[in-house]
């Protein structure tokens, strides 16, 4: 478990950072190296060269961006934990990262790192993509915005180009008045999800849905919209027989195989589960004015 | 007198040391110019190798030699069968590197040492292995079938052992039983994962001839014994120690693992150390495992819910090798009965082979299997006879005046009788049933159930046979400098806290204080006889062998103090570091005492004067030294258990079932347990606590994955689900404390006992929990959220 032979590179600024990547092909950003560094110590990944952006302070920052969260490359996962604005722009923030891993991980883990790691099971690429947030990327010619449905295509495997370095993400303000939930279950704490899922939803005056994001993460080869649970909970008034609806409706999103931690049976039946414990939270709890 | 240090709940010595890192490993021993150790292990479960080329390696910069099974020389052997065991023929060991096939995953190929050991796996994925696949079943039952591939073609059916014991006269009760319950239980594979992996780092001086070997094992003197006789060498040239070791659980106790043997040879070849720290993919892949077995238990009862008969047949897993003989399935097949009479017994197993990592002792030790079998079926005896399960146990428990209580026809690892020497059972049973609270549990259990909540009470009760012989010793001196007391024994500690309980036991019969009885175990150099450190048997078999030195100490110390202090022998007690004349301010220290003892020609400082031949006390009539007498404070002394002593106990937990995510929340969990007399209740609490949480594991988390064909699938910490601290919940422990009769301090073992019962327990409490909504039953560990989902939603 040692890596291979591999370059080190001290980027002092995202321009160096993506310059260093086109010059030296088969390199990686190396963040908060709590995936990489295990996976080349497994030698499941032999990048020619690590480019560090730890030291490029511009990504270090978390700004409040017109209600909206824009997170650097190299903010900590904790960090953005215990930061009060973003929690009073986007309390699902906080409410997800207490899931992600532990907190000496999370010390030293970024967000943005786990959105460019894309594991299917991973909680920041879900609410990335039930906020519908977005990253932004810089390369050679410039920057672009990638829309989290577009980001994500499968398992570890985002839609960045080589030559890019993914320098933010932004995670939209939830509306006034949306309620919302998140709820995980692991094997153990910190763990991978086995499913997670995460909502929210607007209610009008008289108590009728008018709005209903719900994603999910751990049973799919990436991050899903439940778009026919949001669908079917739209225009209803929450009743149990329409919550007891959305999780069956949930099961069919399910793609993920048996595996050693759980059947895809259980699977479907945890995702019900933990569909309704979020659609009952999301539509109790409203975020503040 | 001074406070009795036996029994108190003193901290442990070790562990400022080790929690300020301050710990020397066998990794932190530096020794200049070392070299570092790799190796290349087999991708395949059953292969033949066709060739292998190491020109590539060889070339590459850094590297210093690389070997293969065709350049070790003498070491091209099949490894020692520690244990031989008549029910085996031609058992199978391994060959420190592989000629001609690999046997699992993970299988030792070649070596590569170099200058660090990033080098030395470069290095290792360059050699290049011609393999030829072969075909493999990694299933248990069907490895036994006809036309199976076999792991060895010696082994007809993959069988490597079948052994039966029988105790009192099993056929006759089989006919006499009025009720016959039967049941398939089935544990399956864990592993130690010790925070240390294993290291072994040697060096060899060609001036002197002497090879020194640091070790992170449980066994320094096993490892001296099997280097000696492999290398040709007199056991005094070898130096086996055993540094500070970061946990060992069995695992650490089988030797000698190839590197063992490897990384010495090397470092003789070579001229130079070599070191090699495994790293943890490589201690899922190439250190040994244990667990799993398939157990078809009978109980056969009469209508009361007296049991008086078991018939037991199960397979045991034993791995691609079987160095360690039978000793996991023995314990197993010897504990199966558990605290209970069942005078008639027929149990019957077979150890078979499989292309996996073998399987040698984990802390357990087939234990857990037993317990999980007796358990499991005297529940569903007691759900079958409609009995309650607190009473069934109760009425078949072995009562206290029936003990010693021997099984006739059952020999243990030891190779002596089963004779279960004391305990309290029925009374530690009534001590679960009020911790748990059984008696108001099925109205709550009621009402919670009306709630649509699944709470149920799961309940095991556990034997632990400890202190296996053959034997220990112990070594004693008084040091004349600083009297500070200082204590070997052959054994060595991976963290338990030896070095506080043998103090504890030598601080009572010197009159020191704890802190200045320094234990230095682990090292052949200091103490040569003895045997590992394993079976709970520490404090029970080194524990009296100290114990016995020290009181021949005592009286030493006794004698020459009335000697020194002109007074009668009877009137001499020891305390505070100091021999006084009772009732008197007359007193002497040890120091100076063991100074005195040990006539001297120069005087070093102003205590010795007293010793030199001029001194007012010295003897001028004859020699300074009267024949048969040795100088200074010292002895030696040694214990030999008769036979094996048993602790036990009884574990309750209340459990509830969240049917949306089948997770197993422990509301409460108690344990009654008996060690016979603590040493020190701190440290019992530990060994309980430690093992708990490694139950858990076993009952919830742990379970080794291969696919069909046999490639580990979760050889890492993400996939293979140790608990961590959130998942462990808090334990309740009581202890009884029935003296042992076989020992002078009246000990048994703890190191295993808190991992014995757990999945039985949590089975029995998830069964309970779940009986209105499906009624099925948990026969199997670990119970995942899967199993309990499959039993909620098909019920």
């Amino acid at each position: 478990m040692k890596p291979p032979l591999f370059d080190y590179l001290v980027a002092r600024s995202s321009e160096e950072a993506v310059k260093l990547l086109s010059e030296y092909p088969g390199a990686m950003i190396l963040a908060g190296g709590q995936s990489l560094i295990p996976a080349m110590n497994f030698r499941l990944a032999a990048p020619a060269a690590l480019i560090d952006i730890n030291r490029i302070s511009d990504l270090r920052r978390i700004d409040i961006v017109d209600g909206n969260v824009r997170v650097g490359a190299a903010v900590r996962h904790r960090d953005l934990e215990q930061n009060d604005a973003a929690f009073a722009a986007n309390p699902l923030l906080r409410a997800a990262l207490y899931h992600v891993a532990h907190v000496p991980i999370r010390n030293r883990g970024t967000t943005v790192g786990s959105l460019c790691h894309a594991d299917a099971a991973a909680e920041m690429p879900m609410v990335l993509l039930l906020t519908g947030g977005w990253v932004t990327a810089e390369g050679p010619s410039g920057q672009r915005d990638i829309p989290a449905e577009e980001f994500f295509e499968f398992h570890m495997t985002t839609s960045r180009e080589a030559d890019e370095m993914i320098v933010s993400a932004t995670f939209p303000g939830l509306p006034t008045g949306a309620g919302h939930a998140f709820a995980e279950f692991a094997r153990r704490k910190g763990d991978y999800a086995i499913a997670a899922v995460g909502a929210i939803v607007e209610r009008g005056a008289d108590g009728v849905i008018s709005s209903a994001r719900i994603a999910a993460c751990g049973i799919s080869s990436r991050p899903v919209r439940l778009s026919e649970v949001e669908a079917a909970l739209v225009d209803t008034k929450l009743s149990d027989d329409d919550i007891h609806r959305a999780g069956e409706l949930a099961k069919q999103s399910v793609t993920a195989p048996d595996d050693a931690h759980a059947t895809t049976a259980y699977r479907q039946h945890l995702l019900a589960s933990l569909t309704r414990r979020v659609v009952r939270q999301a539509a109790g709890i409203m975020k503040e004015s | 007198m001074s406070t009795r240090k036996f029994g108190a709940p003193i901290k442990r010595n070790i562990d400022p040391k080790l929690l300020t890192g301050n710990g020397a490993f066998t990794d932190d021993i530096n020794l200049p110019g070392v070299l570092h150790a790799a190796f290349v292990r087999s991708p395949f479960a059953r292969a033949r190798i066709n060739g292998i080329d190491t020109s590539l390696a060889e070339q590459a910069d850094g590297v210093v030699a690389v070997y293969t099974c065709d350049n070790i020389g003498h070491l091209d052997i099949e490894l020692p069968l520690l244990i031989p065991h008549p029910s085996m023929t031609a058992a199978r060991t391994q060959r420190p590197l592989a000629r001609g096939d690999v046997y699992y995953v993970g299988q030792t190929v070649a070596m590569v040492v170099a200058v660090d050991r990033y080098v030395a796996e470069d290095a290792a994925n360059l050699v290049d292995v011609d393999y030829h696949p072969l075909d493999v079943e990694l299933d248990l039952e069907k490895a036994i079938e006809d036309g199976t591939p076999l792991v060895h073609p010696t082994h007809p059916n993959n069988i490597a052992a079948d052994f039966t014991q029988v105790c009192g006269n099993p056929e006759a009760a089989f006919a006499e039983a009025e009720h016959v319950t039967r049941i398939r239980v089935q544990v399956d594979r864990s592993t130690a994962a010790a925070m240390e992996c294993r290291t072994v780092a040697a060096r060899y001086d060609s001036v002197r001839g002497e090879l020194t070997v640091w070790d992170g094992t449980q066994a320094p003197l096993g490892v001296r014994g099997g280097l000696a006789s492999i290398f040709g060498l007199d056991e005094d040239k070898v130096r086996v120690i055993a540094p500070d070791v970061g946990g060992g659980f069995g695992q650490k106790v089988m030797f000698p693992y190839p590197d063992e043997l490897l990384v010495p040879h090397a470092a003789i070849q070579l001229g130079r150390p070599v070191k090699y720290i495994e790293d943890r993919r490589e201690n899922f892949i190439g250190s040994n495992q244990e667990r799993t077995q398939i157990h078809e238990i009978e109980l056969f009862a009469k209508k009361n819910g007296e049991v008086i008969a078991l018939r037991d047949s199960f397979l045991h897993d034993t791995g691609a090798f079987i160095p360690y003989g039978i000793a996991v399935a023995q314990v197993a097949s010897t504990s199966i009965a558990g605290p209970y009479q069942i005078p008639n017994i027929h149990v019957r197993f077979r150890a078979v082979y499989t292309p996996t990592v073998p399987v040698t002792p984990y802390r357990g030790c087939g234990r857990p299997q037993a317990c999980f079998a007796i358990e499991r079926a005297m529940d569903q005896l007691a759900e079958e006879l409609g009995i309650d399960r607190f009473e069934i146990r109760r009425r078949n428990l072995i009562r206290d005046e029936q003990f010693p209580y021997t099984r006739e026809g059952l020999l243990f690892a030891d190779g002596l009788r089963v004779k279960l020497d004391s305990g309290q059972y029925t009374k530690a049973l009534e001590m679960a049933r009020e911790a748990i609270g059984w008696d108001n549990f099925a109205a709550s259990q009621e009402a919670a159930r009306k709630e649509g909540k699944a709470i149920g009470l799961g309940l095991a009760y556990y034997v632990e046979g400890t202190g296996l012989g053959p034997y220990e010793g112990g070594h004693i001196k008084i040091h004349p400098i600083t009297g500070k007391v200082y204590v070997n024994t052959g054994l060595t500690s991976q963290g338990q806290g030896h070095d506080t309980v043998f103090a504890q036991i030598v601080s009572d019969q010197l009159g020191v204080a704890v802190e200045d009885v320094i234990v230095v175990e682990g090292d052949t150099g200091t103490f040569e006889w003895g045997v590992a450190t394993f079976a709970s048997r520490a404090a029970v078999v080194s524990g009296n062998a100290i114990h016995k030195t020290a009181i021949k100490v005592r009286e030493q110390t006794i004698k020459a103090a009335a000697n020194m202090l002109e007074a009668d022998p009877a009137d001499i007690e020891l305390e505070d570091g100091h021999a006084v004349v009772a009732g008197t301010d007359r007193k002497v220290s040890l120091a100076a005492i063991a100074t005195a003892t040990n006539p001297l020609r120069y005087a070093f400082n102003s205590a010795a004067q007293a010793a030199t031949q001029f001194a007012p006390a010295s003897r001028h009539d004859g020699p300074p030294l009267i024949d048969g007498q040795h100088p200074g404070l010292e002895a030696t002394d040694y214990f030999s258990p008769e036979c094996a002593t048993w602790a036990y106990g009884v574990h309750a937990a209340i459990v509830e079932i969240d049917r949306d995510t089948c997770d197993v929340e422990v509301k409460k969990y108690i344990c009654i347990h008996d060690c016979g007399n603590m040493i020190n209740p701190v440290i019992v609490d530990g060994q309980v606590m430690g093992g708990f949480a490694q139950g858990i594991g076993g009952a919830l988390y742990e379970r080794i994955e291969y696919d069909t064909e046999g490639n580990p699938t979760n050889a890492n910490f993400v996939d293979f689900l140790i608990p961590y601290a959130t998942e462990v919940p808090a334990i309740e422990i009581s202890h009884l404390e029935t003296p042992s009769p076989l020992n002078p301090l009246g000990v048994k073992g703890v190191g295993e006992a808190g991992c014995i019962a757990v999945g039985a327990t949590l089975a029995s409490g998830i069964e309970d929990a779940l009986r209105p909504f499906g009624g099925k039953k948990f026969h199997q560990t670990p119970i995942t959220p899967s199993m309990i989902f499959g039993a909620i939603s098909n019920g």
